[in-house]
């Protein structure tokens, strides 16, 4: 009998090609691995020689970071010391301020977009959100700096208040007011398009069967729309702070260069005070890297980014998990 | 509308709201006009601006020294380093993302690495661009990569287009994964069932058959991985060197000379010249953020036209 | 006729948070000048066995003759176009308190949209045009503002469709979101019992309010539907094929609880389920393709129906 194997097969067979594409994966996830360990290992100096200090305030910080600098340069005694609390006061500010004022806008438009604007009304306000996202962030930092900065530091701040605080910082307009202002129309749209999606993916037999009893629309809206969508409200909470507290170069045009701690205790005015957070601080000295100490403290900057974007993503997700037991996730 | 299919008019019977309802509309209104304003004035000056200082013969010409800021040429070699970068970003992203998003949605076994792939991808998604770009400076300055950028008197330089190129294919790659990731789902099962009942392999039908079917989904991942990649400035400012010229490697051919060297993009160009940076020349500034403007929104605007022509073309009944 | 302004101040707040009385809700606004007697039914039935002619067989008719009836809405010659497609042609129908109303026809002719005009769901799609009136109280509905019309007309969907919240919040939903005040717990408490209790589901869930609904069974989940639907007092109550996505047992649970409603409300419900229509309901309509074929009372009906197209339809000739 003849043999009537076939003498050829897929070249490309199966199990081939999941081996390949199964090493590319591993070797995606190596490499994030990898990143992550990279980026403690280069750190641990820094954190090894403060301790818990290095959160923790004391001396002015661009004079630490100098210090540390030249003394990577001179090759003697490493300088470590670093208290971070400046950079970390002023990350929390306006991490937090541009959030917040995010939220509830990116709320309100969403719920707008949805379900009230008329139909001209949303045929303009979609691609306008949408144009918002994807305007690079360089472009936002240089309208700020040269039209938002000189409006406060000229118009805004008066010359008293200068002078109340001569001698310790100048107000010049690159102030907190202006970084919070310019993180929030960049994040805003990303949160708006996330709770659209969210509130569009609401089961139409809840919304219905709430007309049904009589309840009018914003209400319905509100109480059952928004209140199923709260999981996508938290994940794009998440993304948008994860993405505000990794913002470095427009935050850098805008919010000031040196790293002082804006006091709210200071009244009114702290909110014209400069300050500098963690992301910027790496971007504004990426030329100390050569210097081993000054490159231990931006690995160590770099890993504090890095661990709370891990930590607001693990937030959300908690939260979304324990949103499941009504049914909302 | 959630509720009011295509209803021309959305505020029938806000009469009988209660007057914290009608506040609420009233917010909504507000916010929904002042975001179109804002981007309406973000538009207008940058037009404005941009069309007063931008001259034709900033585009070709290098960036010079010089005195006043009509003497310092222009940002050519901005211009072609933004088109370098997107070019080496985006071709090692697209197949790389595409093949995560093959796994992901085909194979996708064991479970648990399927499962981890994904945490993986969207924690790429959610670290931030400055932390990849010192992630960068370590892999680069490594001796091992030396080849990929210039080295001097034995020390690695570790800042290049290779590898400025290769650190935003990471920004882009979410994107892509992403995008692919939908299009291959929204494709329903019996098509591959059709597939394999002829004796087709996994991998034919996906070569075949599934992918070019995703095709306006691979296009717009690309895109938008393309905008992203286009406009980040932190991996540039630190991966590409700080320069306003191509700073090109002595001794190797072409064009590898100036991939493994040092250069400029549009918004590290931007940067500099903004009063932030080292040159503090607003006008060019101006010109150059208007010119990366219109490409992103050129992107922008393929990327409708493509879901536009997608949607004229018929789906599978589920 | 009422204007318009005394009906709103009619209605005022809930009912059951002003009232003394015990026991189940009292019927508002009995109109005791114009009781009719229980019309087109012949002389009180007896349960008796279904009728075997026409090929229509069915179980035991359990139910009484109503006892009496009131009408509470009427449907006069109502037309409702999608565009230019006629969905319902010139139907005229009465609804009547103390009785359960069945529409019934094949898919698609017009019985779930004739339901939903008469609460004006149907004017959430734009291309959707009414003509011909339809009454409550002998007041044009256009003339009540819609969410003060759905509460007195309140609808039960074929999906269960339970807020993503506990079994009590889905009721106080309903009984909270009117004013700009925000009523306690204590003081919806009686409310939600009593809703709950109409809808005959207060014994299973009594120990524990705050279960979230959506962990319920299919049954319960409809019967809470029911049970919202009745807390917004509602006069007239609408039941589109409520028991379409439940098995046996909880159909007839809530069979026997539309049943046990229609003193207190007027019961139109649709269903595509003929023996259903024959066991719960007191008079039947009968649509096709937007027409109102036939309405009669549901033994005369399937029993001698008048059309033939009513005889096919009963018989299984087309469905």
């Amino acid at each position: 009998m003849e043999d009537l194997t076939p003498q050829y097969g897929p070249k490309w067979s199966d199990q081939r090609v999941e081996r390949m594409l199964g090493a590319l994966v591993c070797g995606v996830v190596a490499l994030l691995l990898a990143m992550i360990a990279t980026v403690f290992v280069h750190a641990w100096p820094s954190f090894s020689h403060n301790g818990l200090a290095w959160f923790g305030p004391g001396g002015n910080v661009d004079d630490q970071l100098n210090a540390i600098f030249l003394s990577g340069q001179a090759g003697t005694e490493y300088v470590y010391t670093f208290h971070a609390w400046a950079l970390i006061w002023s990350t929390l500010l306006i991490t937090g301020g541009a959030v917040l004022i995010a939220l509830f806008s990116a709320l309100f438009v969403a719920v707008f977009l949805v379900e009230f604007a008329p139909e001209w009304m949303s045929n303009i306000l979609q691609p306008v959100v949408r144009f918002l996202a994807s305007v690079p962030s360089v472009i936002y930092g240089l309208l700020g700096v040269l039209i938002l900065v000189p409006f406060i530091g000229n118009h805004l701040v008066t010359e008293p208040q200068k002078a109340s605080v001569a001698g310790v910082i100048s107000l010049t307009g690159y102030s907190l007011m202006a970084a919070t202002l310019v993180l929030t129309v960049m994040i805003a749209p990303l949160m708006v398009s996330i709770f659209s999606d969210g509130l569009r993916a609401v089961k139409p037999g809840w919304l219905e069967g709430s007309l049904a009893l009589g309840v009018n629309r914003w209400r319905t809206t509100w109480k059952i729309g928004v209140r199923s969508a709260r999981p996508a409200i938290i994940a794009g909470t998440v993304l948008a702070v994860a993405r505000a507290i990794g913002e470095a170069v427009m935050l850098a045009m805008i919010s000031g260069s040196v790293g002082f701690a804006p006091n709210p205790a200071d009244g009114l005015i702290f909110i014209y005070e400069p300050s500098r957070p963690l992301a910027p601080t790496i971007v504004k000295n990426i030329d100390q890297l050569s210097s081993p100490p000054a490159n231990a403290t931006l690995f160590a900057i770099a890993a504090v980014l890095l661990f709370s974007a891990a930590v607001f993503s693990l937030t959300g997700y908690v939260a979304r998990r324990a949103m499941r037991k009504y049914g909302a996730a | 509308m959630l509720l009011l299919k295509d209803r021309k008019d959305a505020v029938e019977g806000t009469a009988a709201w209660a007057l914290v309802d009608r506040i609420g509309l009233a917010i909504c209104w507000f916010l929904g006009l002042l975001f179109c304003a804002i981007a309406v004035m973000i538009v207008v000056y940058l037009l404005v601006q941009g069309i007063k200082f931008l001259r034709p013969e900033m585009l070709w010409t290098p960036a010079a020294a010089g005195f006043s800021e009509t003497e310092t040429g222009g940002f050519s070699d901005a211009l072609v380093g933004t088109l370098i970068v997107a070019v080496l970003g985006i071709s090692l992203a697209l197949p790389a993302g595409v093949a995560i998003a093959v796994w992901l949605v085909e194979y996708g076994r064991p479970a648990a690495l399927a499962r981890v792939t994904e945490s993986t991808i969207e924690a790429i998604a959610g670290i931030p661009s400055i932390v990849l770009a010192l992630f960068g400076t370590v892999i680069f300055s490594s001796t091992a990569l030396g080849f990929l950028s210039r080295t001097t008197q034995g020390i690695v330089f570790g800042r290049s287009f290779f590898a400025a190129g290769a650190m935003l294919s990471l920004v882009a790659l979410p994107l892509i994964v992403a995008s692919v990731r939908e299009g291959l789902n929204s494709i329903p099962r019996h098509v591959r069932e059709a597939s394999y009942a002829v004796g087709k392999t996994k991998a034919a039908t996906t070569r075949r058959i599934l992918l070019p079917t995703c095709r306006p989904q691979v296009a717009t991942g690309a895109m938008l991985g393309l905008g992203r990649i286009i406009g980040d400035t932190a991996i540039i400012v630190v991966l590409l060197g700080a320069t306003q010229n191509f700073a090109p490697v002595e001794g190797a051919p072409f064009p590898l000379n100036f991939l493994r060297g040092a250069g400029t993009t549009l918004t590290n160009f931007v940067y500099e010249a903004s009063p932030t940076g080292n040159l503090n020349q607003p006008q060019k500034a101006y010109a150059a953020a208007f010119v990366l403007l219109l490409m992103v929104l050129a992107l922008n605007a393929a990327v409708d036209v493509v879901h536009r022509r997608a949607r004229k073309v018929g789906t599978w009944s589920h | 006729m009422e204007p318009l302004t005394d009906v709103s101040e009619q209605r005022g707040p809930i009912g059951p948070l002003k009232s003394d009385t015990p026991g189940p809700p009292p019927i508002r606004r009995l109109r005791l000048d114009d009781p009719e007697p229980a019309t087109e039914v012949t002389a009180p039935l007896q349960p008796s066995n279904g009728p075997q002619q026409g090929g229509f067989t069915a179980a035991k008719r359990s139910i009484g003759a109503p006892q009496f009836s009131i009408r509470r809405m009427e449907i006069d010659k109502v037309s409702v176009h999608y565009g230019a497609k006629a969905a319902v042609k010139e139907v005229s129908l009465p609804v009547r308190q103390g009785e359960v109303l069945g529409l019934i026809g094949p898919s698609g002719c017009g019985k779930t949209t004739l339901l939903r005009s008469l609460n004006r769901l149907t004017e959430l799609t734009s291309s959707a045009r009414l003509s011909g009136r339809i009454l409550l109280d002998d007041l044009d509905i256009t003339q009540i503002e819609p969410t003060l019309l759905r509460r007195r007309v309140t609808m039960v969907f074929q999906q269960p469709n339970p807020f993503p919240m506990s079994v009590f919040d889905n009721i106080a939903y309903v009984l909270r979101e009117q004013g700009s005040r925000r009523a306690r717990k204590k003081t919806l408490e009686p409310a939600v019992h009593s809703a709950l209790d109409r809808a005959g589901l207060f014994e299973e869930v009594k120990d524990n309010l705050d279960h979230p609904a959506l962990k319920l069974s299919g049954g319960q989940q409809q019967r809470l539907c029911i049970a919202r639907a009745l807390a917004a007092e509602p006069e007239v109550l609408l039941l589109d094929e409520p028991c379409s996505a439940l098995d046996p047992k909880s159909t007839q649970v809530i069979e026997d609880l539309i049943v046990k409603l229609r003193d207190d409300v007027a019961v139109v419900i649709v269903t595509h389920n003929l023996q259903q229509a024959y066991r719960i309901a007191d008079h039947v309509a009968f649509m096709y393709l937007g027409d109102l074929v036939e309405y009669n009372s549901a033994t005369a009906l399937f029993g001698s129906p008048r059309e033939q197209r009513t005889q096919e339809y009963v018989s299984g000739a087309f469905g």
